[in-house]
């Protein structure tokens, strides 16, 4: 590896200013599950690492009345462990259950996961689906981006020189509502998803009809993809499992996958229908108080 | 389950500690990597980013400018090897195809091919120097499909090679060709045998190439000292081939290399042939300080032996109660950049689980723009079994036959002639099967699907592997403690230090905990020869047991001495000399003794004239199919094998089950994945996928005895065989789950939903 400076700030705002003076040259640090690794290829070679783990910001973990605050640099195991997260925002347990193993876990953030902005990224697709938006602090003003416009090609984001991703703010829950994140691996561990879906289901009262729903995609394009009509087209419609099948068949239309080690194109969109079928299916169980036959890692 | 009475063993079978347990559970283990020797220097190596190129110029003179940087090295700097070949210790090998796999000559053959090194005061400078140099390429067209590379026009690799007929009719010999070896094995009379036949089946085979996986990779660290004496520390599954590999790749006598053994991170074949010591040996002659070269994962994937991909043609005829009356099998393996794939195992194995009146094999060894195949645990078996189980499951289809009383039918016995010629001894396959019939597995129903879009199946499958003798060394010094010291050479990748031990323990009566083996480096011991072909517990236990039985010998004459009686009125037996007149000795208290009666004892085994009787494994399994995703999960596996005499049982079965580990990593997603430009594109640990502990059930094992005759205990070697059935068996399993065929590993989910879909 080559030789760099490294940084470990206790405030944002001396994190932003060492950003913004490295012209380009440095790169933020958190769980480094990715850095590292891209810097041991020399894939990047910033001159300059700024660690943000000991900013308070970024490892804040908050319900309030905007609902859940999730600084960029929180763990992993500590998303999935805290128990309001895991029954109510349940998707990005899910998600947070299969980046990695426990030890990645234990370093890895979903922060992190976003501003890598690779389109298999396992969080991207359940926060998109729980309606999440990236808290931006620079420079300027202190701005706020829906996930689903965060990233705009594989490694490539919307943050500006002099930008960090502070926190990911997601709406409360709804009544009768559930979420679910899968993906499909050919192993059950340690794989990039060659498919990953998430998605959140709110029901009427009768818990018969959906009212609202939301499904994002990953690996199927060069960013993760808000389904956004095909979200639309569930409202509704009584949650049957026609209704998720034919969801799952509109998914397909829309995504433009890539043939290569991890999957063919015409795999990839054939596993889109079946895993928004099967993960539209296990939300909406989720909504009804349901608990579902799924195992970490299983598709 | 044991098939004869066994004797009364008291070691034997018992599953004492492993004596380098500790080490290793406690991470004190020293493993190549970490190596520091005072004034070390760090290399790097420049591999080639092409496939297939012509080396044009190699300028190296920014990498030496940079500070830090203390030699570099390329093809020119090594010792020139000319047109020979050396025996080196498992059949003839052609050196100069050995030393351009070491460093690169004229052309590169692979993507990762060596082509140069720096050493540098660490590894960071080491690295930065190498993107220092700049090498000129040539860009030739590759060639990555075995059958591609047999075209009379295709491009070829070596301009050396010509094909070499072992029972094939000659071919021309002025041409050179990427068939290295064309290999042909017949019995009895074919048409006879299919004209008998009531269900001729014919089918093909492909599959990829796949790499051992072992976690540590190749290292090694090399001091060339003044005197001319060099020490080379790696990991290796045999010092003294790797000692004589390095000696003539430097051209140096074998007494001028010393190979130490470090502990090894597995090697399952593929830490026989030798990468780094000769390019380390040259940094150090230029330097005059000790060099480390160690290799990433994707230099262990990109540029060391895996095991070929291969293109199979099978025919079977079978009567209509199921006797098989003819086989023909057409096996092509990739050697890759050169020649040496087991293609000639293969032909060996491919019909030995059955008694088959009338058969033929032709085999070849083609050479492809991929890294140099190395051994793999069963060394080509278990691409055949793969052809040849399914196919044998297809014909018990067709013909409404239980496959398990089929293979009973046809299974070889002793007196059985294989294909190419030997008649078996004892022999276990009969048993296998008896014992999967018996099975818990067997006898319980396929378990249910867990949900409407699932299905299950059930498939078994055998296998064979020869497993070797060859040769060993034991020396055993007697403590006064009442101890054993015994040194071997064989490097301990299975726990044989202490199934080595356990034999001389029950050879004098002794507990095995008082037997201390050590692992000794090229002068340290006696020759012996690789850990592999499953024969160190079946050949360094033979020299063991000679090494305990002159211990035997000669402390019954120091009895004899000390009691003042003639040598032949003494006798050691349960642990102790007994005398005259009631006088018994027991070994610690005489060890005690030793020094008033003659000092110290030594006792000195070899071993090298025994060969083994083969093994034979029958595995069964059960998967589930997603049929929406094509994703199998192995539901439960049952494995049944004739380890002859299991000596440290937990052993045997660890053995067994990672066998089938390996097994399963084939069979469902393992592959080397070539873009066009031949590049392998998952070349890591994330993208070429093994299973996980996620992946695989805990694998239940039987362990079968019939004993070996050719082993004082019986021992069959147990290392390779379990690997051969499991791609069989899964894909026997996928056919009853949902009713197609597979014959392309890996069987890996879009392959296996494209068979669905189409069927
Ligand atoms: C063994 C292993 C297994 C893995 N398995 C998975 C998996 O199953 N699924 C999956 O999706 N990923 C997986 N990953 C990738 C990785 O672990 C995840 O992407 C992880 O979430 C990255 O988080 P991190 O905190 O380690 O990020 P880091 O590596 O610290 O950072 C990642 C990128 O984001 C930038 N960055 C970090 N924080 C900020 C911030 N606050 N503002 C702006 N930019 C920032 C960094 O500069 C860097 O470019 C795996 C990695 C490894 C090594």
């Amino acid at each position: 590896m080559h030789a760099f400076e490294y940084s470990a700030p206790h405030s944002l705002s001396d994190a932003v200013s060492l950003l913004s003076q490295a012209n380009g040259n440095a790169k933020l640090l958190a769980g480094g599950t990715d850095l590292i690794d891209q810097m041991r290829t020399g894939r990047f070679r910033p001159a300059l690492v700024i660690d943000v783990k000991k900013l308070a910001e970024l490892n804040l973990l908050e319900f309030d009345s905007d609902g859940l605050h999730v600084g960029a640099a929180v763990t992993c195991y500590r998303i999935y462990d805290e128990p309001d997260i895991a029954n109510d925002y349940t998707a990005l347990a899910d998600a947070c259950h299969i980046i990695g193993g426990v030890q990645i876990q234990s370093r890895a953030s979903m922060g992190g996961n976003l501003c890598n902005s690779g389109p298999a990224a396992d969080s991207t697709p359940a926060m998109i689906a729980l309606g999440g938006h990236c808290v931006i602090v620079g420079p300027g003003e202190t701005r706020q981006v829906p996930v689903e416009d965060f990233c705009t090609a594989p490694g490539k984001n919307v943050l500006e020189r002099g930008e960090l991703l502070a926190e990911i703010l997601f709406p409360p829950r709804p009544a009768n509502s559930g979420s679910h994140y899968r993906r499909l691996i050919p192993r059950n561990e340690m794989d990039i998803a060659v498919v990953g879906v998430g998605a959140s289901v709110e029901l009427d009262e009768d818990k018969q009809t959906i009212k609202s729903a939301r499904v994002a995609l990953g690996a199927v394009a060069p960013t993760p993809l808000f389904a956004k009509d095909v979200s639309e087209s569930l409202a509704g419609k009584s949650a049957t499992d026609e209704t998720f099948a034919a969801a799952g068949e509109a998914a397909r239309q829309i995504v433009s996958p890539i043939d290569d080690m991890r999957g063919t194109a015409d795999y990839r969109k054939h596993i889109t229908g079946v895993l928004v079928k099967r993960v539209l299916a296990a939300a909406t169980a989720r909504a009804r108080g349901e608990t579902i036959n799924y195992k970490a890692g299983r598709d | 389950m044991a098939t004869a009475d066994k004797p009364k063993y008291n070691v034997i079978g018992t599953r004492p500690i492993r004596h380098d347990g500790v080490d290793k559970v406690t991470g004190r283990a020293m493993y190549g990597a970490d190596l520091r020797l005072t004034g070390m220097l760090h290399a790097a190596m420049v591999r080639s980013p092409h496939a297939h190129a012509r080396i044009k110029n190699i300028d190296t003179s920014k990498a030496a400018a940079l500070p830090g940087v203390r030699a570099v090295v390329a093809a020119a700097d090594m010792p020139q090897q000319g047109d020979r070949h050396v025996e080196l210790g498992e059949g003839a090998v052609n050196m100069r195809h050995l030393a351009a796999n070491v460093l690169a000559q004229d052309k590169v053959l692979y993507r990762g091919h060596p082509v140069a090194a720096v050493a540098a005061d660490n590894i960071h400078i080491a690295e930065e120097a190498a993107r220092l140099i700049e090498v000129e390429y040539e860009v030739l067209p590759p060639v990555l499909d075995v059958r591609a590379a047999m075209q009379a026009d295709a491009p070829i690799l070596n301009d050396d090679v010509r094909t070499v007929a072992a029972g094939a009719p000659e071919s021309d010999q002025d041409k050179p060709s990427n068939i290295a070896k064309h290999i042909l094995f017949e019995k009895g009379s074919l048409d006879e045998g299919f004209a008998a036949a009531d269900v001729v089946i014919e089918r093909e085979f492909d599959t990829t190439m796949v790499h051992q996986g072992y976690i540590e990779p190749h290292n090694a660290t090399v001091l060339w000292n003044a005197d001319g004496k060099v020490t080379v520390w790696m990991s290796t599954q045999g010092s003294f081939t790797a000692r004589q590999q390095t000696a003539e790749l430097l051209r140096l006598p074998v007494s001028s290399v010393k190979v130490v053994p470090m502990e090894i991170g597995g090697g399952f074949g593929g830490k026989i042939s030798v990468y780094l010591p000769p390019v380390a040996a040259v940094l150090s002659r230029k330097t005059g300080r000790p060099v480390k070269l160690l290799m990433s994962r994707t230099d262990v994937f990109e540029a060391t032996g895996p095991t070929p991909g291969s293109h199979i043609r099978l025919k079977l005829g079978v009567t209509k109660d199921g006797k098989i009356t003819a086989a023909d099998a057409w096996v092509a393996f990739e050697a890759g950049a050169y020649p040496g794939s087991p293609v000639g195992m293969a032909c060996m194995c491919v019909f030995a689980c059955y008694d088959i009146p009338h058969a033929r094999v032709e085999g070849f060894d083609v050479c492809v723009n991929k890294p140099r195949t190395n051994a793999y645990r069963a060394p080509g078996s278990t691409q055949v079994a793969f052809a040849i189980e399914t196919v044998i499951d297809e014909a018990c289809e067709q013909l409404k036959l239980d496959p398990a009383e089929f293979r009973l039918q046809n299974a070889s016995k002793e007196g059985t002639q294989r294909v190419d010629g030997p008649n078996f001894g004892r022999i276990g396959m009969v048993e296998t099967v008896e014992a999967i019939k018996a099975s818990d597995h067997y006898q319980s129903p396929l378990p249910q699907p867990s949900s409407p879009e699932h299905k299950t199946g059930r498939g078994m499958a055998s296998g064979f592997w020869f497993n070797v003798g060859l040769k060993s060394s034991v020396t055993a010094t007697v403590n006064g403690d009442g101890t054993v010291s015994l040194v071997e050479g064989s490097t301990d990748i299975g726990g044989t230090r202490t199934s080595i031990a356990m034999q001389l323990a029950e050879t004098l009566g002794i507990a095995a905990e008082d037997v201390h083996p050590t692992v000794a480096d090229t002068e340290g011991i006696g020759y012996t020869d690789v850990t592999g072909g499953s024969r160190v517990t079946f050949s360094t236990g033979i020299a063991a047991v000679r090494a305990a039985e002159e211990l035997r010998n000669k402390l019954a004459a120091r009895a004899a001495a000390l009691w003042d009686v003639p040598d032949d009125q003494t006798k050691y037996e349960d642990g102790g000399v007994t005398g005259p007149d009631g006088k018994r000795i027991a070994f610690k208290e005489l060890a005690e003794k030793l020094h008033m009666v003659g000092g110290p004892v030594i006792g000195n085994g070899t071993s090298g004239d025994q060969t083994q009787g083969g093994a034979f494994g029958t595995h069964c399994v059960d998967v589930e199919v997603d049929t929406e995703t094509g994703k199998v999960q192995i539901l439960r596996y049952t494995i049944a094998q004739d380890a002859g005499t299991a000596i440290h049982p937990s052993y045997v079965e660890g053995q067994m089950q990672g066998g089938v580990v390996q097994g399963i990593g084939w069979a469902l997603n393992e592959e080397y994945f070539y873009d066009g430009e031949g590049a392998m594109r998952n070349a890591t640990f994330l993208d070429y996928r093994m299973p996980t502990c996620y992946d695989v059930p805990m694998i239940e094992t039987i362990i079968v005895e019939v004993p070996d005759p050719n082993h004082p205990y019986g021992v069959r070697g147990v290392g390779e065989v379990p690997i051969c059935p499991p791609p069989a068996a899964i894909a026997n399993a996928i056919h009853q789950a949902v009713g197609v065929r597979m014959r392309h590993l890996p069987m890996s989910p879009p392959r296996l939903l494209a068979k669905m879909v189409k069927a």
